[in-house]
């Protein structure tokens, strides 16, 4: 469903993505581990196709992204870092916008509205202006517009980011209700929501991908059988591992 | 077509849902009168046109457009939802259109607003209604190729206080190309093949005219040549630098 292919991205002298290759299939959720500015955001970024890769491909359902912007688009519902939503709209209207652009009319774009709604528990706030809303429903109201149109392909960029411990918990669960059908990628430092949530696992640090595998297989590699430690220990490199032995 | 409709529609209607389009009218129709009937002194003239009232658009314009255009894509960025917009399934010609089509529409709406300018004119004597109607149109032309330039330079940058100065100064310029006085001191020295051409690069010359009730071709191409070539500016700045 999701194929990323040796993505390569510098921002000037910088590089920032250094040749990540990753395939997603469908019922598989991987989340994309790293430290700050391993450049998981930048990675995600070209598989939406907010920013072009400088080289390499992101195949969405057989349609590449750079190739095919839009029916790649069409497939892929995206939770952006930061939840961005337009204050000034209401939840409703944002989602009714959402849904027209997704190229939904009449009748099966209210029904549409309504589902993501309920689905994300956005009721008690769907005439509020996004701009007053709390953290927890701005995210709900961001992951609603990523799931209105059903996509098989799911990106979300640190999905439970600021929310407090019942928020995480309403997300992960509406994360997992989704998996059988679309192939997830979360990205997050979160590292129980790894546990919690994902069924394979890729860190990256530096812009290239250090070690991959299920959450299982990767706690297994360390002493400890944590996976701060595992994450540690493959970001840190080196200089840990002589520190700590 | 749809989807710019949609942006049209989600565009238009924030205008509205803000304090921004209420302000900006009250301001904008407050100002025009006071130039028309004080600064302009249209019932002293005793004549039945609108001259006094279309004399001043050229230079109004170039503080309330930008003002309008200013937070078009710098809103955008800042907010961040700039990212939202742009990995929805439309095209960027989609997303510029509808953006840009909604401010002129809202430009196009307050030169509406000002219908009993016509309606007063038309009441105290026997006014040229053709000559009104360019008027108008000129107006809402001159207001587009403005705005045009005031969406790339909101484009340019995520600060809406530099897209406005960018774009006032850059307005400025093609005000004062075929502005008389500018034109007359360039006259002294240079070829007169070339202060005809600074002129024909001036808004100007083209408002004027149309302000005459001469709704010839060659005015429309040229507003509408400065809204597509800054449109195809918009489109490049926007593809190079959109995370930024």
């Amino acid at each position: 469903m999701l194929e990323v292919k040796d993505i390569r991205k510098s921002f000037g002298p910088i590089e920032a993505v250094r040749g990540i290759s990753f395939k997603v299939e469908k019922g598989e959720i991987l989340g994309f581990l790293g430290p700050n500015g391993a450049g998981k955001s930048t990675t995600m970024r070209i598989i939406t196709g907010f920013i072009p890769p400088s080289s390499g491909s992101a195949t969405v359902c057989g349609y590449d992204i750079i190739d095919n912007p839009v029916e790649a688009k069409q497939c892929i519902g995206y939770l952006p870092e930061n939840a961005p939503a337009y204050s000034e709209m209401t939840v409703t209207s944002f989602l009714d916008f959402t849904a027209g652009i997704r190229g939904f009319s009449g009748k099966e774009r209210k029904e549409r509205v309504d589902a993501a709604i309920e689905k994300c528990r956005l009721e008690k706030v769907r005439h509020q202006s996004i701009g007053t809303l709390s953290k927890g429903y701005r995210q709900r109201t961001c992951f609603a517009q990523a799931v209105l149109h059903d996509p098989p392909v799911l990106i979300m960029d640190e999905p439970t980011d600021g929310l407090d411990p019942n928020q995480k918990f309403v997300v992960r669960n509406m994360i997992k209700e989704m998996a059988a059908e679309k192939a997830i990628v979360i990205s997050t430092h979160i590292l129980e929501e790894v546990d919690a949530v994902c069924t394979r696992v890729i860190i990256i640090s530096n812009g290239a991908i250090v070690t991959s595998g299920t959450p299982a297989e990767l706690e297994k590699t360390s002493s400890t059988g944590r996976m701060d430690d595992v994450f540690r220990k493959v970001t840190m490199g080196e200089e840990h591992l002589l520190k700590n032995g | 077509m749809h989807k710019t409709l949609e942006i049209f529609r989600k565009e238009l209607r924030s205008y509205f849902e803000s304090p921004v389009a209420y302000v900006f009218l009250v301001v904008y129709l407050v100002l025009m009168g006071f130039l028309t009937f004080f600064v302009e002194k249209y019932y002293e003239q005793g004549q039945a046109d609108l001259r006094p009232f279309f004399f001043w658009y050229p230079w109004v314009y170039l503080l309330l457009v930008p003002a309008v255009s200013m937070r078009m894509w710098s809103e955008e960025r800042r907010s961040g939802t700039i990212e939202l917009l742009l990995t929805l399934p439309v095209t960027m010609t989609e997303a510029i259109l509808g953006k840009f089509l909604a401010a002129w529409i809202f430009l196009g709406l307050a030169l509406v607003l000002t219908f009993p300018m016509v309606v007063t004119t038309i009441c105290l004597g026997d006014p040229d209604v053709g000559v009104m109607v360019g008027g108008y149109m000129g107006s809402f032309m001159l207001a587009g190729a403005y705005l045009s330039i005031g969406m790339l330079t909101s484009a340019m940058t995520r600060n809406q206080v530099i897209s406005f100065v960018l774009s006032s100064v850059a307005c400025l310029c093609l005000v004062l190309a075929g502005f008389s006085p500018f034109t007359d001191a360039l006259v002294r020295w240079a070829p007169e093949w070339l202060v005809d051409g600074v002129a024909g690069f001036g808004v100007m010359r083209h408002y004027e005219a149309m302000g005459r009730g001469v709704l010839d071709i060659r005015d429309f191409g040229y507003f509408i040549s400065v809204i597509v070539m800054m449109f195809v500016a918009t489109q490049l700045v926007l593809n190079n630098k959109k995370a930024a």
